[in-house]
């Protein structure tokens, strides 16, 4: 941060902070969201309750930590073909 | 009139002209290029224009159908928003490449046999290696001499396919080809190369992020829809594409997590969405080929637009590694605020374009009970979210102050990526249109009330995955790193096995010279003993000794005789 610059949002203490559980409390209304609306799955998983969000993190999870696990086998320094 | 002339002429012979003219007239010319294009697209119904003859053969040059007609708009646009992009270059190559390249593909895309499309098929491989090249270093050389090879091999392929075929039917028309034949199946790898097939992909990854700032944009529309183009005529409904595609949709996204060139991110999520293609064109119904057309589409601007924002990014800050980007919302926040609707678009968000177009294929795979390949799709929706949704933006712009502070980008990139946003909006709004000029008739709902809630549902809570693995420290950090993919296989692997080959060969003659020489020389030794000025054959024989032998050799005869 430089002298002088205009002071954002995002840079002020606590305010990350503030995204995070604002994104926490879309979510879980969006969970509940489910009870709103009558489905039609054609797989019979579609049907569970927050089928979608329970996918969507655990598999978002999922992806992260085997793609970091995976750094071990692939990751080489950045000349490796230099 | 206008019938006469195939389409993509008009940009290839533009570009001939380009090198003729300076400054403000240049640029004018080569903007009313692809409005010309577009324009005789639109006056233009499906039938067959330009033949002639080959041999024997009839070569169709310019053939129009509703799938044509759709790949043949979009790339017009394409090029628009390209030339608006690269309006402040002067480099006279890179805009001819540019222009010819993709006048290329559009002739390849209106080709109506195997030779015509054999010949654009190359000169998109010729004319766009000059992308890459006019970085002008020697690490982009060796890059463009690997990118060409790859892309010429594929051409040789689909000539010799195509001549097997020939040899088959004796037509060389270029219709529904299918994998039973052996020609069929060349013709297969030829089109699975330029689509990146797993394990045939890494010619992308390698060439795109090394290509120049407004390169990588011509590169990242063309080429790849080309052959998903070839594909969704030659082999819809080939059962294998299924499995072939979700597997491009899956892997890609474990290399984009960890990848900290944030261009090389975007190749891996290009492959992984033509992975999405490549499903709908194997489950090969209505529906689902729709819905790989509409793709198609949505996604040539949306990466387009993703290339640009990175590329405007590269080219103020002279990096494109996540490990040293970040707060850049601060200086240039037009960009930030456009890649984000790009972002919004290939993840699916409802309102923005990806959405309206990739439900389509998983509703098709939903449809058609294919429940594993929904299950990948699904994966691999989420996955995208996260690198290309949030990850891009976040290490780019956000994330932790790199302290950088550069200029926004200039007034001609922030135009085309205007450009492309608001396409981007306005095919997730009203689809109706895009859906209009899909090669089947649409009956398709994106927007309905179980659809929306579920993809808010899938892309908040991928989010919120993203959110708790920062805020707790899992998250891999970006690091300036090389990931090993296929691409060792051809640089490492290979070589290192020439190399052995070459040394074990080499020591093997060397082997071979030393037992040569070490036989001559005994050989050489013997004769001395037996036939040298001392040996026993060079010796005088006294005439006893010949009696002698002669009287044993008459003793063995009367021996013999008597017996």
């Amino acid at each position: 941060m430089k002298q002088g610059e205009r002071k954002y949002w995002l840079d002020r203490p606590g305010r990350a902070g503030k995204v995070f559980w604002a994104l926490c409390v879309l979510c879980g209304l969006l969970f509940f969201a489910d009870a709103l609306y009558e489905k039609h799955p054609t797989f019979a998983v579609e049907a569970w309750f927050g089928f979608y969000a329970i996918f969507g993190f655990f598999f978002s999870v999922g992806l992260v930590l085997s793609a970091k696990e995976l750094r071990r086998l692939l990751m080489r320094k950045e000349d490796y073909y230099d | 009139m206008i019938e006469a002339v195939p389409p993509g002429l008009i940009l290839i012979a533009g570009a001939c002209v380009v090198p003729f003219l300076r400054g403000p007239l240049r640029a004018a010319f080569m903007l009313a290029l692809p409005l010309l294009g577009f324009w005789q697209l639109m006056q233009i119904t499906p039938g067959t224009y330009v033949e002639t003859r080959f041999f024997d053969y009839t070569q169709v040059l310019f053939q129009v159908d509703r799938l044509s007609l759709v790949f043949g708009y979009v790339f017009f646009l394409a090029v628009l928003i390209s030339l608006i992009y690269a309006m402040h270059i002067t480099d006279t190559v890179q805009q001819v490449a540019g222009l010819v390249y993709a006048g290329a593909a559009i002739c390849a895309v209106f080709a109506g046999d195997l030779i015509t499309l054999f010949a654009f098929w190359e000169l998109t491989a010729i004319a766009s290696v000059f992308l890459i090249w006019a970085v002008r270093t020697e690490r982009s050389f060796k890059v463009g001499m690997r990118y060409l090879i790859i892309q010429v091999g594929s051409g040789v392929l689909l000539l010799s396919g195509a001549v097997l075929i020939v040899a088959d039917t004796g037509s060389i028309a270029f219709g529904h080809i299918g994998i039973d034949s052996l020609g069929g199946k060349l013709i297969l790898a030829s089109f699975g190369i330029k689509a990146a097939f797993p394990l045939l992909h890494n010619w992308l990854q390698d060439s795109y992020p090394e290509a120049t700032v407004t390169g990588t944009v011509f590169l990242s529309a063309f080429t790849t829809k080309l052959a998903i183009y070839a594909l969704a005529r030659g082999y819809a409904g080939t059962e294998m594409l299924i499995l072939v595609g979700a597997a491009m949709t899956a892997f890609p996204i474990f290399y984009a997590v960890i990848e900290n060139d944030l261009r090389r991110v975007l190749a891996y999520s290009l492959n992984n969405q033509l992975g999405f293609m490549v499903v709908g064109i194997g489950i090969g119904t209505e529906l689902s080929l729709n819905g790989t057309v509409a793709h198609a589409v949505a996604h040539i601007i949306y990466k387009a637009l993703l290339f640009m924002s990175m590329g405007a990014v590269l080219y103020r800050t002279g990096t494109m590694k996540g490990s040293e980007l970040g707060g850049l919302y601060k200086s240039m926040p037009w960009t930030t605020g456009f890649c984000i609707v790009g972002a919004a678009a290939i993840s699916g968000f409802p309102l923005f374009s990806g959405f309206v177009t990739k439900s389509m294929i998983l509703s098709a795979a939903a449809e058609e009970g294919y429940w594993f390949t929904w299950a990948v799709l699904l994966f691999a929706s989420a996955g995208v979210f996260h690198h290309s949704g949030i990850k891009i933006p976040f290490f780019a712009f956000f994330a932790h102050d790199s302290g950088k502070r550069v200029k926004e980008a200039p007034a001609n990139m922030l135009l085309a990526m205007a450009l492309a946003a608001a396409l981007c909006i306005y095919i997730g709004v009203n689809p109706a249109p895009l859906y209009a000029i899909l090669p089947f008739a649409v009956d398709y709902t994106p927007y309905t009330v179980g659809h929306v809630i579920a993809s808010l549902q899938l892309l908040a809570f991928a989010a919120l995955a993203f959110a708790v693995l920062i805020r707790y420290g899992f998250y891999p950090l970006e690091t300036p790193s090389t990931n090993l993919d296929s691409d060792w296989i051809y640089r490492r692997l290979l070589p290192k096995w020439i190399a052995g080959l070459a040394r074990g060969l080499r020591d093997a003659g060397a082997e071979l010279d030393r037992w040569r020489e070490a036989s001559l020389r005994y050989l050489l030794g013997r004769v001395f003993h037996y036939h040298g000025p001392r040996s026993v054959m060079a010796r005088t024989w006294p005439v006893g000794g010949a009696a002698l032998w002669v009287m044993v050799l008459l003793g063995g005869y009367l021996v013999v005789y008597y017996l």
